[in-house]
């Protein structure tokens, strides 16, 4: 039957009809829904892993059981996994074992665009690089094949045009029942001790010859004959554009991009008068097919390396032109992403934004902070990095004599991700930051995620959550306060005394997700009479909020469907303009 | 048929992605190939939303480039003239009249454009404002203002009634049924 599902989607359906057994990931735009909708086929165990590293190892394990397993993470996460993949390359598999990888060219929602296909040269695996979301429906399967088959991991890259594009796929009409192996001891294949691994390594290298003659062969990469004119050689999304782009070109299109089919390659090349080479992001083809002697015509000198291939990129690389279109009407107000209405991180931002602290932040929702008019964040690196790099600033305060403490402030699934280990450091080396935990039990930005502190798992079971006060305290802290940042005076008072205490000093503030647990106040209303137009209370940046259109000195207004109560605007107001409308609630959240 | 590219713009958390689905869901009952794609990750936090439907024989990219849409719903005026762009000239846009401010000028650092709707007919001659949110309380949901917007464009896309019908069953939930039928025919008439 014919469905129109998401890359995403179409990996996790596959994994439910190919066998799998054991799936585990970390929530990270574009990746998320994967394991989510394999949540919903409710017949194959799943489950977050609290980081990417712990879900690459738990796969492991279950390769090593006897069963066929998935890793999902976005490109960062792999960075996490990678102490794990890099290793596990040497071990091998024992049922088939697929990292599934979304990269995020664009960055519509990442901070940097790394292209994954570094990590397939890299760790010397198999990589396969869908083009829809058939292909990422039938390369699980493939994926599965191919690592039971090289006895290697297989990396699954997909892109957000990938992941997120919904498409037709058409399912295998034979689903393969999960079935468990056996769980082998084979000490010298899965014990990296040095002895073992330097002959484990050989066998890595042996593997990656036999990949290469099994890519020039695979059905995988497929001759797409077109024209004689130009021959373009692509893979993942960039395949789509280019087609778009040169209907009647002829294409190689890479399935398997890593390793690559060198001799199809040279033969392709010789068949056409130019080649052209369509990569989004690195030019790692490119740069291998020029190693083996072969002529690019056109590639990345004409194709930039930063941001999304679009069909009229191809055309612009070709010497045409892009499609005629009007001029974007200039100087409209932007709408950048903002805190929901009546979410928890406005009252703290609001009052870090008046204190004007140095803010060490991190990867969540609350990294919003940063947008004007709150400007209240002054580095993000990486997940769990708040803390640390605040760590790493207070030394270096205190050599340099400067009185103020750094403040760091991170969400709790970012905590348990990896901010732990930075405030164990912190802890240990007798740091002197502000750490802020904003505790609202979900993981926030990929949509509300279940992780150790929600006191729920992936598949729905009740379990007893991470409390995060005696772990603060287990990890050698011993100033630990609540937190509640929808009292703004309270916010003040409490971040004042953890910026005068010497020594490191956590708040923790355990107002729940709005949005997540679909929490609702009855909306606030402007007394007209009262309000006196002084814009005190827009500060708070809330899109429920907005000015009167009329006269010289415009008023407040509330927008109803938007507002959703929690009141931070009214302290904000001296002239209390603001009340509550009993009962009165079209917040659409 | 030759390709449709239809682009949906709006505010995180006003339905667009489910807009989409209802079209895209519509093709492949229709018998046609598709794709849709948006991005999403911090759509739901208020930020600007643009999502694309392509229908047709064979839908290779996922992406509509600007000068390339022959059909632009835009669920805010202001989202309306951000993308207007994406329009092929003599393309139809539908719009729903009806503000949503954004951060930016509920912060006091914007002005929200007094005179959208008059730039809009002036960069777009084929468009329609409609008030959608009062069309859709009427229909009994001020939340279906997603499938208000969807009615007003039905007329110009290659769907039979029943095809429609059968796919609003299968993307609501049972008591929203209705009240979204009564949505797109709200959104439907606006336009007549």
């Amino acid at each position: 039957m014919k469905k129109i599902i998401s890359g995403n989607e179409a990996i996790a359906l596959s994994f439910g009809d190919s066998g799998g057994v054991f799936a585990s990931g970390y929530p990270g735009t574009p990746s998320t829904e994967t394991l989510e909708e394999v949540a919903r086929l409710g017949e194959v165990y799943c489950e977050w892993a609290p980081n990417e590293k712990v879900a690459l190892e738990s796969a492991i394990g279950a390769s090593i059981a006897g069963g066929r397993a998935l890793a999902t993470m976005k490109h960062v996460g792999v960075n996490v996994a990678a102490d794990a993949l890099l290793t596990l390359t040497y071990t091998g598999v024992n049922a088939g074992l697929i990292l599934m990888v979304a990269d995020d060219p664009g960055m519509h929602s990442s901070q940097n665009e790394q292209d994954s296909r570094n990590y397939a040269k890299f760790a010397k695996v198999p990589m396969l690089d869908a083009a829809d979301s058939q292909d990422a429906y039938d390369f699980v399967r493939a994926g599965f094949e191919l690592s039971e088959q090289f006895d290697t991991p297989v990396l699954l890259r997909t892109t957000t045009r990938i992941s997120h594009a919904k498409g037709v796929v058409v399912a295998a009409a034979e689903k393969i029942a999960p079935k468990v192996g056996e769980w082998v001891k084979d000490v010298p294949k899965y014990v990296m001790l040095p002895n073992f691994g330097k002959l484990r390594h050989i066998e890595v290298e042996k593997r990656l010859l036999k990949l290469q003659e099994f890519a020039e062969a695979t059905p995988l990469n497929r001759l797409e004959p077109g024209s004689s004119e130009l021959g373009i050689i692509t893979s993942g999304v960039a395949y789509q554009h280019a087609r778009e782009a040169c209907p009647d070109a002829s294409f190689l299109r890479l399935g398997l991009v890593h390793p690559l089919p060198i001799e199809k390659i040279r033969a392709f090349a010789a068949g056409v008068k130019k080649l052209m080479v369509v990569e989004e992001m690195d030019g790692i083809f490119e740069e291998q097919i020029r190693a083996a002697g072969i002529r690019v015509d056109i590639g990345k000198a004409q194709i930039p390396l930063c941001g999304e291939v679009s069909a009229d990129t191809v055309r612009v690389a070709l010497g045409g032109k892009p499609t005629a279109a009007i001029a974007p009407v200039a100087g409209l107000p932007q709408r950048p992403p903002v805190f929901c209405p009546s979410c928890a991180h406005r009252g703290l931002f609001t009052i870090l934004a008046k204190l004007k602290l140095f803010v060490s932040g991190d990867i969540g929702c609350y990294t919003l902070g940063a947008l004007p008019p709150m400007n209240a964040m002054h580095s993000v690196i990486d997940m769990g990095a708040s803390i640390s790099a605040a760590h790493g600033m207070a030394k270096v305060n205190q050599i340099a004599g400067r009185a103020q403490k750094p403040v760091a402030v991170i969400g709790d699934s970012t905590f348990f991700h990896s901010g732990l280990t930075g405030l164990m450091s912190m802890a240990y080396n007798q740091g002197d930051a502000l750490v802020i935990i904003m505790d609202n039990r979900t993981t926030g930005m990929t949509g509300g995620q279940e992780h150790p502190g929600t006191g729920q798992t992936l598949k729905g079971m009740a379990v007893r959550q991470v409390d995060m006060v005696p772990l603060v305290k287990a990890l050698g802290i011993d100033n630990v306060a609540e937190l509640n940042t929808y009292d703004l005076k309270e916010t003040e008072a409490a971040i004042k005394k953890g910026m005068e205490t010497p020594g490191p000093y956590v708040l923790i503030d355990k107002n729940p997700c709005i949005l997540r647990y679909k929490i609702r106040k009855p909306a606030m209303s402007v007394i007209a009479e009262n309000c006196t137009g002084c814009k005190a209370c827009l500060k708070v940046a809330c899109m429920a909020l907005g000015l009167t259109a009329d006269g010289d000195k415009p008023k407040v207004r509330v927008d109803p469907n938007v507002c959703n109560g929690c009141g931070v605007c009214k302290q904000m107001c001296k002239f209390d303009a603001m009340t509550e409308i009993e009962g009165e609630n079209y917040a659409n959240l | 048929m030759q390709t449709f590219n239809i682009v949906i713009a709006g505010v995180g958390g006003q339905g667009v992605l489910l807009a989409s689905k209802v079209l895209a869901e519509c093709a492949l009952a229709s018998g046609m190939d598709v794709k849709q794609n948006e991005v999403h990750g911090m759509a739901q936090r208020g930020g600007s939303v643009i999502s694309f439907v392509r229908i047709g024989k064979k839908i290779q990219s996922p992406v509509v480039s600007p000068g390339n849409a022959d059909m632009f719903i835009s669920f805010e005026p202001l989202e309306a003239l951000r993308y207007a762009h994406f329009l092929k000239p003599g393309g139809r846009l539908v719009y729903s009249q009806v503000a949503i401010n954004p951060s930016t000028v509920a912060s006091g650092m914007a002005v929200y454009p007094a005179d959208v709707e008059q730039q809009l007919a002036a960069v777009v001659p084929n468009s329609k404002g409609i008030q959608a949110l009062a069309i859709a309380r009427e229909a009994g949901n001020g939340k279906a203002v997603n499938m208000v917007m969807v009615g007003s464009v039905l007329k110009q896309l290659p769907f039979s009634d029943e095809v429609v019908q059968q796919v609003i069953a299968s993307v609501s939930k049972d008591k929203d049924a209705e009240v979204n039928l009564k949505a797109l025919a709200g959104g439907a008439a606006a336009v007549a």
